[in-house]
C-alpha cells in the first residue's frame, strides 16, 4: 500500500503547484490540510463498515496520472449523444478540466453563476472560497480528501434568491483514459449553493471511452437556501473498465425540496456516496436511483438521509439489475435525530438478479432517536417471476423479448420519477442497449 | 387439426396425466370436464408448453406438426392460445403496449408487416367494443390490480386480437358472475369459425348452456373416461362425479 501511495503522492506534487502557481493560497492551504487528513486515513479497506463489500485495491494500486488539460479534443468522444438538449447552459470537462469549445451558453437569469471552478477561484475567489471543500466533509471521507487534495478544476453554479431556472444546467464530465502510457484519473469538484426561493435542474453526466481503464473521483457539494427546489440528476454511463467514485453532499435548509436521481449503469468499480442533511422543518428529499451491471462489474450505492430537524419527509426508491457475475451493494442509512419530530420517511430497495453468479449486498440501517416519527423500510431480492415469463412467451413473446420487457418493467417506476423527459428517454434507451448486451450472458 | 395420443406428463416427478388421447377437428368446439385434480388444468398448460410440467410420453400434433417439440412462444405463433386460470399480473407493462408486442411477434413469425399505431387502435377499438371493455384498459399494467372477472375478461379480448387457430380457455368460468359469463361466452361465439377449434376445459356445466360443444370429454385421474355429445354435461351436472370416479376405481 505504501507504494500505491508514493504514486499519488508524485502526482499531489503536481496538483499543489498549480494552486501554487495560481498563487490561489487559501485553495493551497485547504487542499494541504485534505493531503495530510488523506494520508492518515489512507484509502479504505473492507475491515471498515462502509467499505465491506467493496474493495478499492484496484483504485489505490492503479498508478494513475492526472494528465494534462486537453490541447486537442480527441475525435473518438462523440459529445453530441450525451449533451442534454435545451439545456440553459452546458459545461464539457475532459479529463477533470473544462472545455470551452464544447460547452455551450445560453440565457441564465440575473445574477446567476455557471462557470468552471477554477475561472471562478480566479474571479469571485472570496465567494467561492467561503463555500469550498465546506459541506462535504474531507476530514472523515479519504475519497472527498483525495478529491480537495487533487482536484483541478469543477464547476461553481450559483443562483441568486428567487431565481428559477426553467430550463437545466448540464455538467458533463469525459474521460479519456490514457496520458503518457499511464490510466489517467480526474478529480472534478462541483459546488452548488442556491439562494432561498430559487428552483434548478442540474444533471450531472460522467462518461468515458469504453475500453479504457480510468479513475474518476467527483464530489458534489450543494446547499440549498430555504424553499429552493432542485432536481438533480446524476447519470453515471463511464466506459466499462473505470473506476469511479462519486460522492455528494447536500445541505437542505427550511422548506427546501431535493429530488436526486442517481443513474450507475457504467464502471467497473463504482461506490456512490449520496448524503442529504434535512436541516430545516419542512424540507422534503427524495432519492431515486437505478442501477444496472454485468460481467464482473461492482457498484455500491451507499446513502445517508440525516433527519436534524422536525416535519420533513423523505421518500427513497433505489432498484438494481444484476446480471452475469455482477455483484451489487446498497446500503440506505436514515438518521432521525432526537429533535426531529414528526419526521415521514420512507426506503424501498429491490434487486432483480438476472444469474445465478449474480449477488447483492442490501442493507437499510435506521437511526431514529426521536419518537413521534413514521419511518419505514423495505428491501426484496429476486429473480424474473417464471410465470410471468411463460404468459408472456404464450403470447408469442420471444423468450429474450419477454425477460427485457420483465426487466424494463421492474425499472419504470423509478425511470417514471424522472420528470426531464430527454434525460428519462435517454436513460432508458441506455438501459436497454445495456440489457440487449448483458442478457445473452445471463440466460 | 390437434390430435393428442397417449401423453403422460408429469410435475415434480408426479404423473397427472396418464394416457390421455384426443382429437380435434377444425371448426368444433370440444369441452373437457372433471373433478378437481383430474388433471383439466394440466392437459391445458401441458398444450400451451409451461415449463413446470414434464411430458413423460405420447405424442402432440398440432396441423401434423409435433406440438411438444416446440417452446411456448413458437406454439403461439402457430396459432395455440390458451387463457389462463390465473391470468398473471404484470405490473409496468401497459395492456396497449404488451398486446401490440404480441400481435407483432405473432405477425412477424408469419412474414407480415407490424402494425402501426393506427392500425393498431383501430383494430384494439373494434374488439374492445364487441367485448363492452372500456377503453382505460389499454394504459392499465396487465392484469395489475384487476378483479377476477376483469382478468378473465381480459384473456377473451387478448384471444379476439390474435385469433388462434386453436384456443384452449383453462377455467375461464370460475369465479364469474352470470353477466361476465354471457360475455365470455359471447365472445367466444363471436369467434367460431370453420377453421378455428375451441378446448374448454370447465368444472362446471353452466359455461355450456352459452356456448354448445359438439364433444364432451370427461377427464379423471389424468384419463379421459368418458366422451359424448353435448348431453352428456348435463348428464354430470346431474349425477355430480362421484359415480364416474366409482366407475374408475372399479
Amino acid at each position: 500500500m505504501a507504494h500505491a501511495l508514493d504514486a499519488f503522492a508524485a502526482e499531489r506534487e503536481r496538483a499543489a503547484r498549480t494552486w501554487d502557481r495560481a498563487g490561489a493560497n487559501d485553495v493551497a492551504r485547504t487542499s494541504e490540510d485534505a493531503w495530510s487528513r488523506f494520508l492518515s486515513m489512507g484509502f479504505p479497506t473492507t475491515r471498515e463498515e462502509e467499505w465491506r463489500f467493496t474493495s478499492v485495491e484496484p483504485i489505490a494500486e492503479g498508478a494513475f496520472t492526472l494528465g494534462a488539460p486537453p490541447t486537442a479534443v480527441s475525435r473518438d468522444l462523440d459529445v453530441d449523444p450525451l449533451r442534454v438538449p435545451g439545456a440553459a447552459a452546458e459545461l464539457v470537462f475532459v479529463n477533470g478540466w473544462y472545455v470551452a469549445s464544447l460547452s455551450k451558453r445560453g440565457t441564465l437569469p440575473g445574477g446567476a453563476q455557471v462557470e468552471s471552478l477554477a475561472s471562478a477561484l480566479t474571479d469571485r475567489a472570496g465567494r467561492v472560497r467561503t463555500h469550498l471543500a465546506r459541506v462535504a466533509p474531507f476530514d472523515r471521507k479519504p475519497f472527498v480528501a483525495l478529491n480537495v487534495a487533487l482536484f483541478a478544476d469543477g464547476a461553481w453554479i450559483e443562483l441568486p434568491a428567487g431565481a428559477v431556472m426553467t430550463q437545466p444546467i448540464h455538467l458533463l464530465f469525459l474521460s479519456t483514459g490514457q496520458a503518457d502510457g499511464r490510466p489517467m484519473m480526474a478529480h472534478p469538484h462541483v459546488v452548488m449553493n442556491f439562494g432561498e426561493n430559487g428552483q434548478a435542474c442540474v444533471v450531472e453526466t460522467f462518461a468515458g471511452l469504453a475500453g479504457a481503464r480510468y479513475f474518476t473521483n467527483v464530489v458534489t457539494e450543494i446547499v440549498l437556501g430555504e424553499n429552493v427546489i432542485l432536481e438533480h440528476y446524476r447519470l453515471q454511463f463511464e466506459g466499462p473498465d473505470a473506476y469511479h467514485v462519486g460522492t455528494v453532499h447536500v445541505q437542505a435548509h427550511r422548506g427546501a425540496a431535493y429530488a436526486s436521481h442517481s443513474v450507475s449503469l457504467g464502471g467497473a468499480l463504482v461506490r456512490n456516496d449520496l448524503t442529504a442533511v434535512l436541516n430545516g422543518e419542512g424540507v422534503e428529499c427524495t432519492l431515486n436511483g437505478l442501477y444496472a451491471s454485468d460481467g464482473d462489474r461492482l457498484v455500491d450505492n451507499h446513502t445517508t438521509i440525516d433527519h436534524a430537524r422536525p416535519h420533513c419527509g423523505s421518500r427513497e426508491i433505489y432498484k438494481g439489475i444484476l446480471a452475469g457475475r455482477a455483484r451489487g451493494v446498497f446500503n440506505g442509512k436514515i438518521i432521525v435525530r432526537p429533535d426531529a419530530q414528526k419526521t415521514d420517511a420512507k426506503q424501498t430497495n429491490r434487486a432483480l438478479l438476472l444469474s445465478e453468479d449474480a449477488r447483492i449486498n442490501t442493507k437499510p440501517q435506521l437511526e431514529i432517536l426521536a419518537n413521534d416519527v413514521k419511518c419505514t423500510h423495505g428491501a426484496a431480492v429476486g429473480q424474473l417471476d417464471e410465470e410471468a415469463l411463460f404468459y408472456l412467451r404464450s403470447r408469442g413473446l420471444s423468450r429474450d423479448a419477454a425477460r427485457r420487457l420483465l426487466i424494463e418493467a421492474f425499472a419504470i417506476d423509478v425511470l417514471n420519477r424522472m420528470p426531464l423527459d430527454p434525460v428519462r428517454a435517454a436513460v432508458e434507451a441506455r438501459l436497454q442497449r445495456q440489457l440487449a448486451i448483458a442478457l445473452p450472458s445471463a440466460a | 387439426m390437434l390430435t393428442v395420443s397417449n401423453l403422460h406428463a408429469a410435475a415434480a416427478g408426479r404423473e397427472i396425466l396418464r394416457g390421455i388421447d384426443l382429437s380435434i377437428s377444425a371448426g368444433e368446439v370440444h369441452a373437457i370436464m372433471g373433478p378437481n385434480g383430474s388433471g383439466k388444468s394440466t392437459l391445458a398448460r401441458v398444450l400451451a408448453g409451461h415449463p413446470e410440467y414434464q411430458v413423460t410420453a405420447g405424442e402432440v400434433r398440432f396441423e401434423c406438426v409435433d406440438l411438444l417439440a416446440m417452446d411456448p412462444e413458437s406454439r403461439a405463433r402457430a396459432g395455440v392460445f390458451m387463457a389462463f386460470q390465473y391470468p398473471v399480473e404484470i405490473p409496468g407493462v401497459s395492456n396497449a403496449y404488451f398486446l401490440k408486442a404480441a400481435l407483432n411477434a405473432l405477425r412477424a413469425s408469419r412474414g407480415q408487416e407490424e402494425l402501426d399505431a393506427i392500425e393498431f387502435m383501430t383494430l384494439v377499438r373494434d374488439r374492445m367494443a364487441q367485448l363492452g371493455i372500456d377503453e382505460a384498459l389499454l394504459t392499465r399494467p396487465v392484469n395489475d390490480g384487476f378483479s377476477g372477472g376483469e382478468k378473465k375478461r381480459n384473456e377473451i379480448f387478448q384471444m379476439t386480437m390474435l385469433e388462434p387457430r386453436l384456443a384452449i380457455l383453462d377455467e375461464t368460468d370460475s369465479g364469474l358472475d352470470i353477466d361476465a359469463l354471457k360475455i365470455v361466452a359471447q365472445g367466444v361465439n363471436a369467434m367460431r369459425r370453420s377453421d378455428r377449434a375451441f378446448l374448454l376445459v370447465t368444472h362446471y356445466q353452466r359455461l355450456l348452456n352459452y356456448i354448445v360443444p359438439d364433444v364432451v370429454h370427461v377427464l379423471a385421474d389424468g384419463r379421459i373416461v368418458r366422451s359424448g355429445g353435448k348431453e352428456l354435461a348435463f348428464e354430470l351436472e346431474e349425477k355430480g362425479y362421484g359415480w364416474l370416479e366409482a366407475q374408475v376405481g372399479g
